[in-house]
C-alpha cells in the first residue's frame, strides 16, 4: 500500500525538477500519440524540437521563436501574478484581442499622418484596451463577489465578435474591394512594429516581454505588493491580518494581466500580423495558462515555458508541412503538457511512502 | 426586417432544444459541486461527447449508440481530472482548465474526418394524438426523446437529493468533507462517482449539440455552452428544477437571437451573437449576492492524513 504524506515545505528540488519531468512524460507520450497517428514517433519529436533550433532552415525558424515567444511570456507573466494570490484571470485572449482593436483602431485613426508619436499612442491604447476588459471581471468580482473565472471567459467570447464587428465594419480597409480586415499595419511606417535589428525577430512586443520579467522579478521579491500577493495565494488569513486589501490587489493582477494581454495583441497587430481580421486571434490567451505553469508562476521560469512552448507551435508548423501531423496534435500535444505537470506537481508537495501496516 | 415571420410556436419548441445541452451539462456539474468538486471542465468534456457521438452514430448508423459513446467519452476525460485532482491533489481550477484544453485539441483531433459528414438522424417522439393537439402538441410533444431524458435526469437528480440516503451521503461530502471522512464514509470514492456521472452528463449535452441541435460537426462547436453551464450552475443556487428554469431562459435568449438576425433587425449580427454571454454576466452579477447556498466544501482539496 502507498500512502502520501504531505511535506511540511513543498520540495524545492522537485519544484525545479517537475517541469522537466513533465515534459520528458509528454515528449513519451506525444510519441505513443504520433505513433497511432501513424507517424514515426522519433521523427516527429526531434521535428518539434530540434529543426527550429539546429535543422537545415534553423536562420529562418530561429527568430520565429522571439516572434511567437514574446506574446506568451508578456501574457504568462500577467496571468501569474494573478494566478499566485488565486485570482484566475482565463480571459486573456479577449483582452488580447481588444488590446489588437485598440491599438490597431488608434493607429488607424491617424492614419495616413507619419509621425513619431503614433506608435506611443498605439501602444498606450492597446494596453488600455486590455485593461479595460480585464477591468469589467475586476470590478464586478469587488462590488458584486462576481466570479471572475466565468465573466472574464464569457468575455473572450464577447471580444470575438468585437472583432468580427470591426473586420467587416469599423475598421475595415476602405480600400480593400470589400474584403472584411482592416489596412495592413506594416506598410504604414508610423505605426509598424518592425523588427529592431532585421532578420532577427526582435520586435518591440519581445523587448517589452523581457521589461515585464524583469518588473514581475522585482515584484514579487523585493516590493511590498509582490509580498502581498504572494501572501494572499499561500495564506489567505494572514494575509488578511497583514492588512491586504483584497479589493485593491484583484483590481491591480487583473487590471495588470490584461495591460500585458492587451499590450501582447497590438504588438502583434501592429507588427507579425499586420492586419486586424477575424481570426486575427490563434489561442496564445489559453496558451500563456499552460506557459504560467510550466514556469511554475516565477518570471524566469515563465521566460523559459515561453520559450519551449513557442518551439512546440513551430516545430508543430514544420511537422504539420513535412510529415502531415495534424494541426490539432500539437493542441492535444500543449494540453498534455499541463496535465502532467499538475500530476507531478504531486511530488513537490507530498512524500510517496510505502505504508507500513499499522494497528488502526 | 419582418418580426412577424418569427412563430411563437416555433420559438418555444426550439428554445426547448436550444436549452437541452446546457442543462444536461448544468445538471451533471450541479452533482459534482453537490459533492465540493469544482470541474472547469465542462466544456472539454461536452466537445469531446460531442465528436464522440458523432462518430459513433455515423460508423454505426445509430444515434442511441451515439450518446452512449458520448457519455462513456465525456466520463472517460473526467477520469483524468480525477487522476489530477482526486489522486495526485492538484488544483481543481488548474485541472478543469487543463481537461477544457486538452478536450478542445482532442477533439479536434479525432474529429478531422468527420467535416461535413452529415449523422444518422433520431427522429422525433409522434404520439398520437397528445402530439397533435395545436400548439400545446408542437411545443411539449415533439421532441426527440433525448430532449426528454434530460427533463427526466433533472427530475431523478432533485428526488435523489433530496429523498434518499446516497443523496444525503453526497451533499455531506460536499458541505464538510472531514466530518464525512469521520462518519466513515468515502469521501474521494463518492467523488469520483460524482464527477464521472458530471462527464457523461456533459458528454450528452455536447453530443446533443452535434447530433440534433446542429446537426453536423465543427471544430470547438460547443462555443462556450459548457462555460454557460458552469455559470447555469450558480445561477441555480445548485437546486436542480431551477436549472431547468435558467436553461429555458438561456435556450430562449439562443434561439430568440437566432430568429432576430434570421427575421433582419437593424441590430448587427455579432451584437446579437454576443448577447447570451452578456446576459449570463448579468445574471451572474445579480445573483452572486448570495452565495449561502454553495456547498462549503467547494474546490477544495481533501487528503486523509489518518
Amino acid at each position: 500500500m502507498i500512502v502520501l504524506e504531505k511535506r511540511p515545505q513543498p520540495s524545492k528540488a522537485w519544484s525545479y525538477a517537475t517541469p522537466l519531468v513533465a515534459v520528458l512524460a509528454t515528449m513519451v507520450f506525444g510519441g505513443i500519440l504520433f505513433t497511432i497517428l501513424g507517424k514515426n514517433p522519433i521523427e516527429a519529436i526531434g521535428t518539434i524540437f530540434w529543426e527550429p533550433l539546429f535543422g537545415e532552415f534553423a536562420f529562418y525558424y530561429r527568430p520565429q521563436l522571439l516572434v511567437k515567444g514574446a506574446p506568451l511570456v508578456l501574457i504568462a507573466i500577467g496571468l501569474s501574478l494573478g494566478f499566485r494570490a488565486g485570482i484566475w484571470n482565463i480571459g486573456a485572449e479577449g483582452q488580447y484581442i481588444m488590446g489588437a482593436i485598440f491599438g490597431a483602431g488608434a493607429g488607424l485613426a491617424f492614419y495616413p499622418i507619419d509621425a513619431f508619436y503614433v506608435f506611443p499612442i498605439m501602444v498606450l491604447a492597446g494596453a488600455f484596451g486590455g485593461w479595460l476588459w480585464a477591468s469589467i471581471p475586476a470590478f464586478l468580482k469587488v462590488r458584486f463577489g462576481t466570479n471572475e473565472i466565468l465573466v472574464s471567459l464569457m468575455l473572450v467570447y464577447v471580444a470575438e465578435q468585437m472583432l468580427a464587428s470591426v473586420s467587416l465594419g469599423l475598421l475595415k480597409n476602405p480600400e480593400g474591394f470589400g474584403f472584411p480586415g482592416s489596412r495592413n499595419l506594416q506598410s504604414y511606417d508610423a505605426a509598424h512594429n518592425a523588427e529592431l535589428i532585421s532578420g532577427s525577430g526582435m520586435h518591440w512586443g519581445v523587448v517589452t516581454a523581457l521589461i515585464a520579467v524583469i518588473f514581475a522579478y522585482v515584484l514579487l521579491n523585493r516590493h511590498m505588493l509582490g509580498f502581498h500577493i504572494r501572501l494572499t495565494g499561500e495564506a489567505p488569513r494572514a494575509a488578511k491580518f497583514a492588512g491586504v486589501n483584497p479589493a485593491r490587489l484583484i483590481l491591480f493582477c487583473l487590471g495588470l494581466s490584461g495591460a500585458l494581454a492587451g499590450l501582447a495583441g497590438m504588438f502583434e497587430v501592429s507588427g507579425p500580423s499586420g492586419v486586424v481580421s477575424i481570426d486575427f486571434n490563434v489561442g496564445y490567451g489559453f496558451t500563456a495558462i499552460i506557459v504560467a505553469f510550466l514556469g511554475r508562476l516565477h518570471p524566469v521560469g515563465i521566460l523559459l515555458a515561453g520559450g519551449l512552448m513557442a518551439l512546440t507551435y513551430i516545430g508543430g508548423e514544420i511537422a504539420q508541412s513535412q510529415l502531415g501531423l495534424p494541426a490539432a496534435a500539437i493542441q492535444v500535444f500543449q494540453g498534455m503538457l499541463l496535465f502532467f505537470l499538475l500530476a507531478f506537481d504531486l511530488l513537490t508537495n507530498y512524500r510517496i511512502r510505502a505504508a507500513r501496516s499499522e494497528v488502526a | 426586417m419582418d418580426l412577424g415571420e418569427i412563430n411563437p410556436v416555433l420559438l418555444v419548441a426550439s428554445l426547448m432544444v436550444a436549452a437541452t445541452p446546457l442543462l444536461l451539462a448544468a445538471i451533471g456539474e450541479l452533482v459534482v459541486e453537490k459533492a465540493g468538486v469544482l470541474n472547469l471542465g465542462v466544456e472539454g468534456m461536452m466537445i469531446v461527447g460531442a465528436i464522440s457521438g458523432f462518430a459513433t452514430s455515423v460508423e454505426t448508423g445509430s444515434p442511441w449508440l451515439g450518446f452512449l459513446a458520448a457519455a462513456v467519452g465525456g466520463a472517460v476525460l473526467s477520469l483524468l481530472f480525477v487522476l489530477l485532482t482526486q489522486v495526485a491533489l492538484a488544483n481543481q481550477v488548474a485541472s478543469g482548465l487543463a481537461l477544457t484544453l486538452f478536450g478542445l485539441g482532442f477533439s479536434a483531433l479525432l474529429g478531422q474526418g468527420y467535416v461535413g459528414v452529415k449523422p444518422p438522424s433520431m427522429g422525433e417522439i409522434h404520439i398520437p394524438v397528445i402530439s397533435d393537439i395545436p400548439v400545446i402538441g408542437p411545443i411539449l410533444f415533439q421532441h426527440d426523446p433525448i430532449l426528454y431524458v434530460g427533463i427526466a435526469l433533472t427530475a431523478a437528480v432533485w428526488a435523489v437529493l433530496k429523498y434518499t440516503r446516497a443523496g444525503l451521503v453526497l451533499r455531506a461530502v460536499g458541505e464538510n468533507h472531514d466530518a464525512a471522512h469521520a462518519l466513515g464514509y468515502k469521501v474521494i470514492k463518492i467523488r469520483i462517482m460524482a464527477i464521472m456521472f458530471g462527464g457523461a452528463c456533459a458528454g450528452l449535452g455536447g453530443a446533443y449539440i452535434s447530433l440534433i441541435r446542429v446537426p453536423q460537426w465543427t471544430e470547438g462547436m460547443t462555443a462556450g455552452v459548457g462555460w454557460i453551464a458552469l455559470a447555469l450552475v450558480v445561477f441555480a443556487s445548485w437546486k436542480p428544477w431551477r436549472a431547468l428554469l435558467g436553461a429555458y431562459l438561456f435556450g430562449g435568449i439562443t434561439v430568440l437571437q437566432l430568429n432576430l438576425q434570421a427575421a433582419g433587425v437593424a441590430i448587427p449580427v455579432e451584437y446579437l451573437a454576443m448577447s447570451p454571454y452578456i446576459i449570463t454576466i448579468l445574471v451572474l452579477v445579480i445573483l452572486s449576492a448570495d452565495k449561502s447556498s454553495a456547498p462549503a466544501s467547494l474546490g477544495r482539496i481533501f487528503h486523509a492524513s489518518h
